[in-house]
């Protein structure tokens, strides 16, 4: 650690501060990872309820769509990795960089979601903007209302993230973060990120390859 | 006070045990607690700050003294685990010629339909000294069908069917309740059950007025609302045979066997595309808007009753 | 005898000698003299501000969710619908419990005196996110404004556990408003947890080990977990109540195939285990009293610690207890009996060892024991009922009726409340500075004893002779327990209010308290009273055990009582730095 971490009230030393700031944030995603296990326990207990027609749902989902998405989340999350090392490094532009790649990948996700949503609209297949009456059945209607809230929660968690990055990325550039000094603030907002594409690396197979 | 022998008396021999067992316990508890509150008194007295007492070679720990202390009481409330489970189990088990009695739960009243057709609001009559099964639907919220003379409850929940049986075996009126909150009027959702000797029930159902047989209700409405179009004989779509369906094992669609019981015919009926039996299309319609649940408890006791006659029956 | 004679004297706050009546040196440094604008307290970081500010609100919370109690056991005087409506009253009854569970049960005791004595206990200046706990704060008074909002615009009624379809379809109270409250009050609990963890594991003072943490720091680790991993899973599962309410995404609709009984299992998931959120910390608590009034270590501190951990994680396994009428399998009813009657053996240790720690102790029956033997009575009396109620066959008769309204409330109220009360008189003279009389806190806590008692004991045979919880219109041969019981609430309601007529009185005329009033150990009590703002001058070193009392004393060595009070404590003061 660099001489000029600037140390907060409660610690002694900058360690200890360093230790504290990732602990929480590990207790923090690990209440996240609750919030998002409620979800897939539904899912998980929606499709033992109805196996076929859970299946037969799934397969109407935009599975491209999806394995594309997941393909930009994953490197997204290499774009921050890098930078989280290069801000170890103390190459602070080069962190900066890759923290807004990294966001605009998000942007991408998030542009492709809304325009999955639109087919789905579309095809009359999305809850809220479909009569229940598009749906071929009651389950596929549940499989739809399931997939709509796990998406949507998902989808708040990612804006929120590249609000983070971004903002990280601007106070980096800006020099308000003192690197490698205060790289735990990188390294959590790296963190926060990579939990946020885990989870959809869990749910696109949960539901777009439920076979 | 006199009418408190609607709710606590034990109109069943399940009743009876289910107060020794209650007994017991409480005798357990005051073993395990009566030395605590005895203990701390005499303690909080011999013990007081500035008062003389023996108090050479206090002890803050001693492993075997806690052990105990954790294993004895634990040992003790495994026994009366194994009772209670015992007793539970039974609830689970009724006998196969119970008397069949259908129940719908809505905002705030409660149905019953006898197998003969007599249906009743509010209250249930039933024989003493034979045992009896109730089907329980619910076309709302969930309630809870609790009859405390039995020491017996069970909550009825949308879109599936609870059960519960029991022999009474006291004539009497006892009371009726719902035990499960359900919204505006549920304090005053309830009733009575009324236990009556053999004699007198028949009696009660030879007076009630009665259309038809539940089963019979049942097979008008598998006309009436198309049923017997694919499922009934000389239909000329692929449709699962009825006739002998109910208690057999059924071949699903995609692997698994599941056992033709009053929740698969009415699932098959409210959401027929969930489970599908083996080689067959997928093309019956769901009839989840179009039935009452007890329109459905009908067709249930239809098909139940197509138990005799050749195994392809229905088709032809 | 001198804090007696002071309720004598008139103050003279011009006159530094009068102690008791002007403000002494430790208060001109302490936190409570750290900046006297109201935006010094509402911007502040400090640990023990907050805690203040959660003390004052919590409070206000638990009076006015009392207050709907008061109007529940009011109307249930008569068997008719006389006072409220049936609808009046359902309201009554579920703010009743949002308010008490969310905004009291919860919060009370971990968001007040953890927040106050965590860092205090452990050694350390503050918590390690002091921002973060200030946010905390608010972000409970905002769930809290939501609740009020709830309760100015007509209530809701589905009973504080929101069972689908009833709430998402049926009901048409402000299920949504509430639902949003308590999401929202549940990021204040999560941060707050948080907070506890991250400082416990990374601020504990030189030479403090885990070993060597006080009960109270255990049982609120312990209670930390359960608030980070099991509050998601509640706002979790009523955002998808929320949704299927505002939008019609029914998760749990059972006309579209969903299952009512998965809402069971994911609110009870959060549920059981935030009781035992709401009664470790109260066990925490209670060790400390008993170990304090006995003057003695507490017997079995590892089986304690232990059983604090045991019971944070059999209570994440337990929640089918509540669902075996529900048409869960009988199978997995069985496992969750087993398991539910297991918890027994934690929460037995701790009764047992806390009767040992008694024994051969040095007791002052001061108002700290009082309510701790009132909270050991009382919990032991719910506890075993709760075995009552984890055993199958009877549970099938007593599910939904008010013996387990009865077995709830003695762990709840009896429980936790006490313990509250019983923190609140250990640690005023630390919080406040100065002392109160000592009999009103003994009156307080027999009035506290005998009205819950008298409240909730008929409630037994209520539910035993086989009447629902939740009724408005009963059968008038309840009535007479009902009345039994509505006495008892309102002597209750009178003993509750009590402790804040002399705790204020004491904080003009109390005497001061110097920093060690009890004659107690514990790293609290070595700085004065209240502390300063930063609490330790310099980070102390531990190097012992907690409750380092000596062992063998004899028991009549001419320790007057009363000598402990004030300046007998001051020269223990320094001795355990």
């Amino acid at each position: 650690m660099s001489e000029r971490i600037e140390l907060h009230e409660p610690f002694s030393d900058a360690a200890q501060q360093h230790e504290a700031g990732m602990l929480g944030m590990y207790v923090f995603l690990g209440t996240e990872m609750m919030l998002f296990g409620g979800v897939f326990a539904v899912i998980f207990v929606t499709r033992a309820l109805h196996p076929a027609e859970f299946v037969a749902a799934s397969q109407k989902l935009h599975v491209f769509i999806g394995a594309l998405n997941t393909g930009v989340l994953l490197t997204s999350s290499f774009a921050v990795a890098l930078a989280v090392a290069f801000a170890r490094a103390a190459r602070a532009r080069l962190a900066a960089g890759l923290l807004v790649a990294a966001a605009g990948l998000g942007l991408v996700f998030l542009g492709l979601k809304a325009f999955e949503y639109t087919l789905e609209i579309h095809e009359g297949l999305l809850p809220l903007f479909s009569r229940p009456a598009n749906f071929s059945g009651p389950v596929e209607h549940l499989f739809m209302n399931l997939y709509l809230v796990a998406t949507s929660l998902h989808a708040i968690h990612m804006t929120i993230g590249v609000v983070l990055l971004t903002g990280l990325a601007w106070r980096i550039a800006r020099g308000g973060v003192p690197l490698p000094g205060r790289v735990a603030l990188v390294e959590n907002s790296g963190l926060y990120w990579h939990f946020v594409d885990v989870i959809w690396v869990f749910l696109y197979p949960a539901l777009y390859l439920a076979r | 006070m006199e009418n408190l022998a609607g709710w606590a008396s034990e109109a069943s021999a399940h009743a009876a045990s289910v107060d020794r067992l209650m007994l017991a316990f409480t005798l357990m508890m005051v073993a395990l607690s009566v030395p605590v509150f005895v203990l701390m008194a005499v303690f909080a007295v011999k013990y007081r700050r500035g008062r003389t007492a023996n108090r050479a070679h206090p002890v803050n720990r001693n492993v075997w003294l806690e052990v105990s202390w954790a294993i004895v009481p634990f040992l003790l409330t495994v026994v009366f685990f194994v009772w209670a489970t015992k007793l539970f189990a039974d609830l689970y088990d009724p006998p196969a010629d119970a008397i069949a009695i259908d129940v719908v739960a809505k905002q705030w009243m409660w149905k019953f339909q006898h197998p003969g057709g007599q249906r009743e609001i509010n209250e249930l009559h039933v024989p003493a000294g034979e045992p009896v099964k109730l089907t329980m639907a619910s076309e709302d919220v969930i309630h809870s069908l609790y009859i405390p003379a039995l020491r017996l409850k069970q909550d009825v929940v949308p879109g599936r069917y609870t059960s519960m049986w029991f022999t009474a075996d006291r004539p009497g009126t006892y009371k009726l309740t719902c035990a499960e909150f359900c919204g505006v009027d549920h304090s005053v959702m309830g009733g009575s059950f009324i236990v009556m000797t053999p004699a007198a029930y028949e009696r009660w159902l030879g007076q009630s007025q009665v259309d038809d047989t539940l089963a019979a209700a049942g097979a008008v409405l598998f006309r009436e609302r198309g049923c017997s179009g694919c499922h009934g004989p000389g239909a000329t779509v692929h449709a699962p045979p009825l006739t002998g369906l109910y208690g057999r094992p059924v071949p699903l669609e995609g692997g698994g066997v599941v056992t033709a019981d009053d929740q698969y015919i009415r699932d098959s009926i409210l959401l027929p595309q969930s489970q599908i039996a083996a080689g067959y299309p997928h093309i019956m319609p769901t009839f989840q808007n179009v039935l009452s649940e007890e329109e459905v408890l009908q067709l249930v006791a239809y098909i139940k009753s197509l138990r005799s006659g050749s195994p392809e029956g229905m088709r032809q | 005898m001198t804090m007696d004679n002071a309720l004598e004297r008139r103050p003279n706050p011009d006159d530094l000698n009068d102690r008791g009546l002007s403000e002494t040196q430790d208060e001109r440094v302490s936190y409570l003299r750290a900046g006297h604008t109201l935006r010094s307290w509402l911007l502040t970081t400090d640990h023990k501000r907050i805690a203040i500010l959660y003390l004052i609100s919590v409070t206000l919370f638990f009076f006015i969710g009392g207050a709907a109690a008061a109007l529940v056991r009011a109307d249930l005087l008569t068997p008719q619908a006389d006072l409220l409506t049936n609808e009046g009253y359902n309201r009554a009854f579920t703010l009743h419990g949002v308010i008490m569970v969310w905004f009291f049960l919860i919060p009370s005791i971990p968001n007040t005196f953890g927040n106050f004595l965590i860092p205090l206990m452990i050694g350390a200046r503050d918590l390690a996110f002091p921002r973060l706990n200030l946010l905390s704060w608010y972000i409970y008074m905002l769930g809290g404004l939501f609740t009020v909002f709830v309760l100015i615009a007509g209530g809701v009624d589905t009973g504080w556990t929101f069972y689908t379809p009833l709430s998402s379809m049926f009901s048409n109270g402000h299920v949504v408003m509430v639902a949003v409250a308590v999401f929202v009050v549940g990021f204040s609990s999560i941060l707050t947890g948080l907070n506890f963890i991250v400082t416990v594991h990374k601020l504990r003072a030189p030479g403090m080990s885990w070993g060597r943490l006080r009960l109270f720091v255990w049982a609120h680790y312990a209670t930390s977990l359960i608030l980070v991993l099991a509050t998601p899973v509640l706002s979790v599962t009523l955002a998808l109540v929320a949704a299927e309410r505002l939008f019609g995404l029914g998760i749990f609709d059972p006309k579209l195939g969903g299952d009512p009984l998965l809402f069971q299992h994911l609110f009870w998931f959060y549920s059981h285990p935030a009781v035992y959120i709401m009664v470790l910390p109260a066990l925490g608590v209670v060790s400390e009293l008993v170990a304090a009034s006995a003057r003695k270590p507490v017997f079995g501190y590892r089986f304690i610690a232990g059983s604090s951990i045991a019971i944070a994680i059999i209570g994440f396994l337990v929640w089918g207890h509540h669902m075996f009428v529900a048409g869960q399998s009988m199978y997995a009813s069985a496992v969750f009996s087993f398991l539910s009657l297991a918890v027994a053996v934690p929460s037995g240790i701790k009764v047992y060892n806390w009767t040992a720690t008694l024994y051969k102790g040095h007791i002052e029956l001061d108002p700290p024991f009082f309510f701790a033997a009132s909270f050991i009575g009382l919990f032991v009396v719910g506890g075993l009922t709760g075995l009552v109620l984890a055993m199958l066959a009877v549970d099938v008769h007593l599910h939904d009726t008010y013996f387990v309204v009865a077995h709830f409330h003695y762990i709840m109220v009896g429980g936790t409340v006490s313990a509250y009360f019983g923190a609140l008189h250990f640690w005023w003279p630390k919080m406040s500075g100065r002392i109160y009389p000592r009999i009103w806190g003994r009156l307080a806590a027999i009035f506290i004893f005998l009205g819950f008692n008298l409240t909730f004991f008929p409630q037994f045979i209520l539910g035993y002779l086989g009447m629902p919880r939740r009724y408005h219109v009963y059968d008038p041969s309840f009535q007479v327990l009902h009345v039994l019981s509505s006495a008892g609430a309102s002597i209750l309601g009178v003993a509750y209010l009590m402790p804040f007529t002399y705790l204020f009185w004491s904080m003009r005329y109390g005497a001061p308290a110097g920093p060690n009033p009890w004659d107690v150990r514990g790293l609290e009590w070595t700085v004065p009273s209240p502390p300063p703002k930063h609490n330790f001058e310099e980070i102390p070193v531990v190097t012992g055990p907690p409750y380092d009392y000596p062992l063998e004393r004899e028991g009549d060595q001419g320790e007057a009582g009363d000598a402990a009070e004030g300046n007998a404590a001051e020269g223990n003061a320094g001795s355990r730095a």
